[in-house]
C-alpha cells in the first residue's frame, strides 16, 4: 500500500499534476498533458483490473473488491461541485496530498479546505 | 498550436507510474485506491458522529492514511531528486475555497480524479464516466471564465 502510494505520488510529481498551475493550463487548453497522464494511468490500471481476477483466485492480501455500481443524483451533483473547486484552484485530492510532498506549503490551505468540505458533506449531506 | 508545449514524455511516464501504483495495490490487496476517501475516513478518529463511525470508514481508515502518506513520500522523493522545492502562486483564497468544494463534492460524488477518473474509467464504470464528464466540463468552464475575468494567479 505504501509502495503503491509512493509510485502514485512520484508519478503525480513527475507529470506536474502536483502543480495547480499545470492543471489550470490544461483546463484552459494551454497544455493538454493531463490527458496523457490519464491515458497512461487508465491503461495500466485497466490491465491490472482485467488480469488480476483472471490470474489469481484471490490477491495475497484480501479479496478483489467489486466496484460500487449505480448512478445517483448525488454522483452528478457532487461531481459538479468538485468541478467548481477543481476549476477554481486546480487541485484534486490525490494531487494536493502529493503536492505537500513537493514542499508546497500553501497547499495546506487546500488540504484544510478539503477536510472541512468532507466533514460538512458527512454531517449535512450523508450518502448511502 | 502545440497541444504539448512542455513535451509529452513526463506526462505519459508520470501517468504510467500512477497506473503502476493503483495496479500494484489492486493485484496485492484487491482494493481500488482512490484518493478522496481519506478526507472522510480520517474523521472517524476525530468525530463521534454516526456518519464517520460507519464500519466501512473505520475499517478502511488505516490503509487510506498509509496510501496518502505514500503519495506524499513518493512526491517528496521526486522533489529531492530534482533538488528544488515547488511553491504554488495560485492565490490562497482560491486554494481554500476550492478545497472546500473539492472535499464536499468528491465525497458526495463518492470519487474524484483517481476514484472515478482512473479506477472508475479503468473498470468501465458508467456512473464514473458521467461523473468525469461532469467535473471536467464544469472545471473547464470555471477555469476559462476566471482566466477571461483576469483572475491570475
Amino acid at each position: 500500500m505504501l509502495a503503491g502510494g509512493c509510485l502514485f505520488g512520484y508519478g503525480l510529481a513527475l507529470s506536474g499534476m502536483t502543480r495547480p498551475e499545470v492543471v489550470l493550463d490544461f483546463l484552459t487548453f494551454r497544455d493538454l498533458g493531463l490527458m496523457l497522464v490519464m491515458a497512461g494511468a487508465i491503461a495500466l490500471t485497466a490491465t491490472a483490473f482485467w488480469l488480476g481476477p483472471r490470474l489469481l483466485a484471490r490477491p495475497p492480501c484480501g479479496e478483489f473488491e467489486r466496484p460500487r455500481a449505480g448512478l445517483r443524483a448525488s454522483t452528478v451533483i457532487g461531481a459538479a461541485l468538485f468541478g467548481l473547486g477543481w476549476g477554481l484552484a486546480g487541485i484534486c485530492p490525490g494531487a494536493m496530498l502529493a503536492s505537500l510532498g513537493t514542499g508546497n506549503g500553501p497547499i495546506l490551505l487546500g488540504i484544510a479546505g478539503t477536510f472541512l468540505g468532507a466533514y460538512l458533506q458527512g454531517r449535512f449531506a450523508p450518502e448511502e | 498550436m502545440n497541444p504539448f508545449p512542455n513535451g509529452w514524455w513526463p506526462y505519459l511516464a508520470g501517468g504510467l507510474l500512477v497506473g503502476a501504483g493503483t495496479g500494484l495495490i489492486f493485484l496485492v490487496t484487491g482494493l481500488r485506491a482512490g484518493a478522496s476517501s481519506v478526507f472522510t475516513t480520517t474523521w472517524s478518529w476525530l468525530s463521534a458522529h454516526e456518519y464517520f463511525q460507519r464500519p466501512a470508514f473505520r475499517t478502511a481508515r488505516v490503509w487510506r492514511l498509509v496510501f496518502s502518506l505514500g503519495l506524499i513520500a513518493g512526491a517528496a522523493a521526486y522533489q529531492v531528486r530534482v533538488g528544488e522545492v515547488f511553491v504554488t502562486e495560485v492565490a490562497p483564497w482560491r486554494l481554500l475555497v476550492g478545497g472546500l468544494l473539492v472535499g464536499f463534492g468528491t465525497r458526495l460524488s463518492r470519487g474524484c480524479t483517481s476514484g472515478h477518473g482512473i479506477c472508475g474509467l479503468a473498470a468501465g464504470s458508467r456512473p464514473s464516466l458521467v461523473a468525469v464528464l461532469t467535473f471536467m466540463g464544469v472545471a473547464i468552464v470555471v477555469a476559462q471564465l476566471l482566466r477571461a475575468a483576469g483572475v491570475t494567479p
